[in-house]
């Protein structure tokens, strides 16, 4: 009979693996680990895991590699990708790879629970033989928009300019969404910068990462008086900015078309 | 190095031209007073002789009456009269047979002259004596011995006449053409004198010209030749020893200004290229090393940051802990962005390049400080250029240089306020000199490029040299036209080389190409896609060819000049402006905005200069290459 992880760690550094295992102690999950991509392949084929953490930078496999194989494999586990050389290139590469989040190097103990915690929660509510009852059924985007990972939608306005928001199932992996901190008008961000900041009634923060870079000229405050358009109709009243794009051609190439959702 | 005090005192051009020019002197002086001194002697001799003449006509026709009369004692008074004269030294007549009849000098009276007597000569010197003598023979200039003053004689013969003949004393038979000779001798003592003191007078004023002209080319030798040349190479004997920012002052308008000028501005280009040649080298390594330290320490901060915030979580009920946690927390933060902003800055993925208008970028940049300006009191200026074309670039990066020179003049110009300028324009600049070599291949296409050895931060062109038995290796410089080659043998003057491919020894040696500079043997490598580079295989000769770059004739660039008002910068920092963690804004800043924006500029094959004036501000000035 095989024994159900709730994480696996894949990571080099052994530091970086106890403390992730210190963390999810707390909340009582059962974390597995493997010291290198090939090892955790080997573990995967095994055990069953909800959710995967891996570093990048490993010796031998990398973390793209590990992405791609688990893609081979048809392994439907969602991983969160991690790294000490945290730039803006790798974040974005591993999104488009297949990649549910991705956490720069170092976190904070609140930064890494909140996305294993949607992680999980991502987990329950897109794998229907999860014995958890409490599956929810989530709208997907509409088919003229792009994505950035599972996370941010944009879409594109015939004047240029962009709408961005987040996708109903980032939405729904977060609990009792109590308030949002938006960044200031005129603020230039970059692809996977991060955009909002969601927090949870229990305190939590959830960081929207951006699924392009630009000006913002113009958010959504509606959204702070009802926060429950964001729940009830996230891909249209439920935008948080409009944006004008400085690179949207480039940065298109590593967007998922939502179209090839359905 | 020799130092100008070394030079010696024969060798210095001041004293060259001294000689040259006193010699000068001396000769035209010299043949002026040799005519001068001439031809003041023959119109004085020429005056005495017209003199001599006259008188000597004068004495004669004054004693025909009493010679008729054959008067005699009246005849030797008249003559010991004339004779009183000082100029007139002696007056005598001479009968035919060469006897005194008369003379001034009494004891004379009586005495023989020989035929060979200066008196006689002028008729005599022909053995039949001449009857008639022309007035111009009549004189002649004679010393009676060496030392004595130069004389002038006249001889007049005295013609017989019909009535001496027939006149009652009847001296003289018919017959006789000549009776005899009337001999007056003039001392030229006083024009001798006359011509003596001019001849001083000239050799005086040879003697002071001369000094006068050695001092006046010494002074202006010095002021217009040996302080420029003091100043000069004392600014080359600054820089060999390494001090690039050493400037020669104003040393004037004339050759050695210009020269002067030139040098100063070799200096600061040259300054120039190695401050970016060293950049160059230095960022591609740091980047590294950065992503490296980045990882690694990103790692263990993962260990203190995650435990020291989940004991934060722990320590509610702890006040005093956790406040000590948050520090821990905090400062853990800090490092984290410390580490974010040194990759940032080591970034080193290829710019997302698309065709961009420069001006919106500037003008985005600008709309991000607008406020900071605003409060800054600083009065913006913009000349921006319509006619811009646009730039293969990557917007965002080309922002954040824009940024960050615009964030940084801000700060320069600090609280009191000041002004801002920005100006684009498009700029021509020689393919030579700008356009790296990236790949090389020989007629076998192997590779040529040499990542091992880099000159300027460029991987080289390696070739194998064979010069005069020796046999060794070449790196050529892969900026087209800058010519830094590294020589891996040493090459005698003149020698002859052939330059062959290292992996299969093939000759680059173009047989029919000659240099056209110097007519030597010309290299000729392939260029994958983009023709041949050609060159001069003498050691001495610097000619390049790149027909394919050439014929696209100067390549543009976008020119931007960021200029403020601001505090400017030492000189002494300036070479330390775009090194990682160099900041003299303390606590403010990390040190790495420069960096990333020489970083940047590198990455788009553009350049970045600085000009500033330490009180009065500073100007960067970027340039983009267009495509």
């Amino acid at each position: 009979m095989k024994e159900e992880f709730d994480i696996l760690i894949v990571d080099d550094e052994q530091v970086v693996i106890d403390s992730v295992k210190r963390i999810c102690g707390i909340n009582n999950y059962r974390v597995d680990f493997a010291l290198d991509a090939e090892k955790a392949l080997d573990k995967i084929s095994m055990q069953r895991y909800r959710i995967i953490i891996c570093d990048i930078m490993m010796p031998g496999m990398d973390g793209f590699q590990f992405l791609d194989e688990i893609h081979n494999r048809n392994i439907d586990t969602p991983v969160i990708i991690t790294s000490g050389y945290s730039t803006i290139e790798n974040a974005v590469k591993s999104l488009y790879s297949g990649a549910l989040d991705f956490i720069p190097k170092p976190f904070t103990f609140d930064e890494i629970i909140s996305v294993i915690k949607r992680c999980l929660k991502y987990r329950d509510l897109t794998n229907p033989s999860s014995n958890k009852s409490n599956t929810i059924m989530h709208v997907p985007c509409p088919a003229k928009y792009f994505r950035l990972g599972y996370s941010c939608w944009v879409n594109p306005f015939h004047d240029g300019s962009v709408y961005i928001g987040a996708t109903d199932i980032f939405i729904k992996t977060l609990e009792n969404i109590k308030s949002l901190e938006y960044l200031e008008n005129d603020t230039t961000i970059n692809q996977a910068e991060p955009l909002i900041k969601i927090i949870s009634e229990d305190g939590t923060v959830n960081q929207l990462y951006s699924a392009i870079s630009g000006r913002i000229i113009e958010s959504n405050h509606k959204l702070l008086t009802d926060i429950t358009l964001l729940e009830k109709d996230p891909y249209f009243a439920g935008w948080f900015y409009r944006i004008i794009p400085n690179q949207l051609e480039y940065e298109m190439s590593m967007l998922t078309p939502c179209s090839s959702d359905r | 190095m020799k130092g100008f005090t070394e030079i010696g005192i024969l060798k210095r051009i001041g004293l060259k031209l001294i000689i040259a020019v006193s010699f000068t002197a001396v000769i035209i002086i010299g043949v002026y007073s040799y005519f001068n001194i001439k031809s003041q002697n023959d119109v004085l001799l020429g005056e005495v002789e017209r003199h001599a003449n006259q008188l000597s006509e004068t004495v004669k026709n004054s004693m025909r009456y009493s010679m008729l009369l054959n008067q005699r004692e009246h005849i030797q008074e008249t003559i010991s009269t004339i004779g009183i004269d000082p100029t007139i030294r002696d007056v005598r007549i001479l009968n035919k047979e060469g006897e005194i009849i008369y003379s001034t000098k009494q004891t004379e009276i009586g005495n023989m002259l020989d035929k060979k007597a200066e008196s006689c000569y002028a008729c005599h010197a022909e053995n039949k004596p001449l009857e008639k003598l022309p007035i111009k023979d009549r004189t002649r200039i004679f010393k009676l011995h060496p030392d004595s003053t130069r004389i002038m004689g006249i001889v007049n013969p005295i013609y017989n006449e019909k009535s001496c003949s027939t006149s009652e004393c009847h001296a003289h038979p018919e017959e006789a053409t000549v009776l005899g000779v009337l001999d007056v001798s003039i001392s030229l003592n006083s024009i001798d004198n006359q011509l003596t003191r001019n001849q001083i007078r000239v050799f005086w004023f040879a003697v002071i010209s001369v000094i006068a002209l050695g001092f006046i080319i010494g002074f202006f030798v010095k002021r217009w030749v040996d302080t420029p040349a003091k100043e000069l190479i004392k600014a080359t004997n600054e820089v060999a020893l390494g001090n690039l920012n050493y400037v020669i002052k104003d040393i004037g308008n004339d050759e050695l200004g210009y020269l002067a000028k030139s040098f100063n501005n070799m200096i600061k280009k040259l300054d120039e290229t190695r401050l970016q040649l060293v950049q160059s080298d230095k960022m591609a390594s740091l980047g590294r090393l950065a992503a490296g330290v980045a990882h690694e320490i990103n790692n263990p901060l993962t260990g203190v940051l995650t435990y020291s915030s989940f004991l934060l979580k722990r320590a509610k009920d702890n006040p005093q802990m956790q406040e000590d946690l948050n520090v821990i927390v905090r400062e853990t933060m800090r490092s984290r962005e410390i580490v974010k902003g040194l990759l940032d800055f080591a970034r080193q993925s290829t710019p997302k390049k698309s065709l961009v208008e420069i001006n919106e970028i500037i003008k985005r940049a600008i709309t991000v400080v607008n406020n900071q300006l605003k409060y800054g009191k600083i009065n913006l200026v913009t000349e921006l250029n319509n006619q811009l074309p646009k730039v293969t670039a990557d917007a965002n990066q080309i922002q954040q240089v824009f940024l960050n020179l615009l964030l940084n003049a801000i700060d320069a110009i600090g609280t009191e306020g000041g002004s801002l300028n920005i100006k684009t324009n498009l700029t021509n600049l020689s393919p030579k000199g700008n356009t790296q070599i990236k790949s090389a291949v020989c007629t076998k296409n192997h590779n040529l490029i040499y990542k091992e050895f880099k000159i300027g931060g460029v991987p080289s062109i390696h070739l194998k040299i064979k010069s005069n038995g020796n046999e060794g290796f070449i790196n050529l410089d892969p900026t087209y036209g800058n010519n830094r080659h590294f020589f891996g043998i040493n090459l005698a003057k003149n020698s002859t080389i052939s330059l062959n491919c290292p992996t299969c020894d093939i000759s680059l040696i173009d047989k029919n190409e000659k240099c056209p500079e110097c007519g030597g043997p010309v290299y000729k490598i392939t260029i994958p896609n983009q023709g041949y580079l050609m060159g001069c295989a003498s050691f001495n000769d610097r000619w390049q060819q790149w027909e394919f770059i050439d014929r696209g004739g100067d390549r543009q660039f976008v020119e931007i000049i960021i200029k403020d008002s601001g505090c400017g910068i030492p000189q002494e920092n300036i070479s330390k402006l775009f090194e990682p963690f160099f900041s003299t804004k303390g606590q403010k800043g990390t040190g790495l905005g420069l960096a990333i924006v020489w970083g940047i500029i590198d990455n788009h094959n553009g350049s970045i200069d600085v000009n500033s004036e330490l009180g009065k501000g500073t100007a960067f000035s970027i340039k983009l290459p267009l495509a």
